[in-house]
């Protein structure tokens, strides 16, 4: 077989008319997003579009006023936001939210004993849980924060904490991954790392990623959707994007203009 | 993952915490032998200090580790020293297995009123574990022909311990037996807070929001903790029961949920060993208060707590930095 078939999937994750509103406030007006395995998507507008309200309504932080959201085709729009990271659902927060009391091994020793169901054991001792260790090890290693494993977080310099915010979701191997500004306050020298680290993700994992810094979401994503007052103002392949004159004139424009 | 090295692997199993193992265990049951040994006045009291301990650290598990604003604890603890009363009135005079239902009927108030409680936090959790607390109270007092009403279960007797050790008039069998309660309670509680579980009660009071999003149903971890810490609870109330050999109101009233908790802060939260050093401080400093002046003891114990709220905000194991956690 020389070319592969095409394959019509079902997207792993699905956002299909969601609408969201406080009061008279509308903060979500009838978004819709479909991503592949594999999708590298961002999701681009500026302060205030409803960027991090949609990551709330798709993990189920917050319930959608109307629409729906599907992982894998399944319905989860009243589904518990515990629930859905069964499902493969993993995100990282624009403010770091780790457990700063501790340690970096043990937070994410938390994440990798929650996927694999023992978190809920009230004898033994994750020490003496090979897999756990093992994959908290290689995860630091992979990181570079091996030295700093038994670190509280509370002394951990602010890009330090940002790689362990993306590990805590990279440890529940998730099949869909929501970063919420992941480079945010990462001093420019260090978003290389960053970047090598989201490049060497695994290819099937669909990434949804919010980011200001234009140079990393050009070099990560191969789509786009432009957000504006909580409505989709254009979605398309990365270059279609940067060429449509709207969102150099609302986003872009308005970034040389202020 | 497989080729990570040994070493890494040795500094990341290091890099969990726990309570380990040192001499500071040993102190408790040395005094404990100490009092034995060249205080036998003191045995009754220090049977009371015990119980309390029991007591305390179940209250710890609650609020030091879950985060659970309680002042209702009493309920659970009540409800163990009516449970154990009653079995001895009606079905067995056996101590153990009447501990045991005694921690079973904590364990079980706590887990039909859990979901009430842990739907809230702060305040309102306060007033709904009050009024827990409160109901139970009422229902004890207007339920006579069970619970006796407001002349408490009494009449009932408790059979040597394993059959061999007869409860004695000057308290030595109490005594030990409640110190061997209390040994399998500390270390049952140590094994819980050293556990995967121990370590996701910890997550869950640092940040529940970031626990949900690892896929951990919050609330019902806090379930487990709060029934867990109820039937500790519930058996410090058996043992109560057993040693005086009756049960009053009181064992459901406020001012035990109070107490405790003050007994606790003192001591200093989420170590497992504040529980220990507050509720001993607390119990003897009232009796010796009320000794020596009857009507204002009560007084002395204000002074404490001021002293200890001003110059040991982390209670007084935070004082001599028992606890282990790296920051």
């Amino acid at each position: 077989m020389s070319a592969e078939p095409p394959i019509l999937e079902v997207p792993i994750l699905e956002v299909r008319g969601v609408c969201k509103s406080f009061g008279a406030l509308q903060v979500a007006r009838d978004v819709s997003l479909a991503l592949p395995a594999g999708a590298r998507h961002a999701l681009i507008g500026p302060n205030g579009a409803g960027k991090t309200t949609l990551v709330h309504l798709i993990t189920g932080l917050l319930p959608p006023s109307s629409g729906a959201i599907r992982i894998g085709g399944r319905d989860v729009t009243r589904l518990a936001a515990e629930r859905r990271v069964a499902l493969g659902l993993a995100r990282t927060f624009q403010i770091s939210s780790l457990f700063p009391g501790l340690t970096v091994a043990e937070n994410i020793g938390l994440a990798v004993a929650a996927r694999t169901g023992v978190e809920i054991r009230p004898w033994g001792s994750l020490r003496r849980r090979a897999q756990v260790i093992d994959e908290a090890a290689s995860m630091l290693e992979q990181l570079g924060l091996l030295a700093l494993a038994g670190r509280a977080i509370a002394s951990l310099a602010y890009g330090q904490r940002r790689l362990v915010e993306i590990a805590l979701a990279l440890a529940l191997k998730p099949k869909i991954l929501l970063l919420d500004e992941p480079a945010a306050g990462v001093a420019s020298n260090d978003r290389g790392m960053l970047l090598d680290l989201l490049l060497s993700l695994p290819a099937d994992l669909a990434i949804l990623i919010i980011e200001h810094d234009m140079s990393l979401v050009f070099r990560l994503a191969r789509r786009m959707t432009v957000l504006v007052d909580g409505g989709i103002l254009t979605e398309g392949s990365v270059a279609d994007v940067r060429a449509d004159p709207r969102v150099r004139d609302v986003y872009l424009g308005s970034r040389h203009h202020a | 993952m497989m080729g990570t090295e040994p070493p890494a692997r040795d500094l990341v199993a290091r890099a969990f915490t726990r309570h380990h193992l040192s001499w500071v265990d040993a102190l408790p049951w040395l005094a404990i032998a100490a009092v034995w040994l060249v205080a036998g006045d003191y045995v009754p009291l220090g049977t009371q200090v015990i119980i309390m301990i029991i007591f305390a650290l179940s209250l710890d598990l609650a609020v030091g580790y879950g985060g659970i604003d309680t002042l209702g604890h009493a309920a659970l603890f009540g409800s163990g020293a009516y449970a154990a009363g009653l079995y001895a009135l009606n079905v067995s005079s056996e101590p153990v297995t009447g501990l045991l239902a005694a921690g079973i009927a904590g364990a079980a108030v706590a887990l039909v009123t859990g979901p009430l409680v842990l739907r809230t936090r702060g305040i309102t959790q306060v007033m709904l574990t009050l009024a827990v607390s409160t109901v139970l109270l009422e229902i004890a007092n207007a339920w006579k022909p069970v619970t006796g009403g407001a002349d408490g279960l009494t009449g009932f007797r408790i059979a040597p311990v394993l059959g061999a050790f007869r409860f004695d008039l000057a308290g030595n069998t109490a005594y030990w037996y409640g110190a061997a309660v209390l040994a399998v309670t500390f270390f049952l509680c140590k094994g819980l807070v050293n556990s995967p579980f121990g370590l996701t009660i910890r997550g869950i009071r640092e940040n529940p929001v970031r626990m949900r999003l690892l896929g951990v149903p919050v609330r019902h971890r806090l379930l487990m903790l709060y029934t867990i810490s109820g039937f500790f609870a519930g058996w410090a109330g058996g043992l109560s029961a057993q040693v005086t050999k009756l049960v009053g109101l009181d064992t459901l009233e406020f001012v035990l949920s109070g107490n405790a908790l003050v007994m606790l802060i003192l001591g200093g939260t989420g170590s497992l060993y504040g529980a220990i050093v507050g509720a001993t401080v607390f119990v003897v400093l009232s009796d010796r208060a009320a000794a020596i002046n009857p009507f204002h003891w009560l007084f002395a114990l204000g002074i404490v707590l001021i002293l200890a709220v001003r110059y040991a905000p982390a209670g007084l194991v935070g004082l001599l930095r028992f606890r282990k956690v790296p920051r």
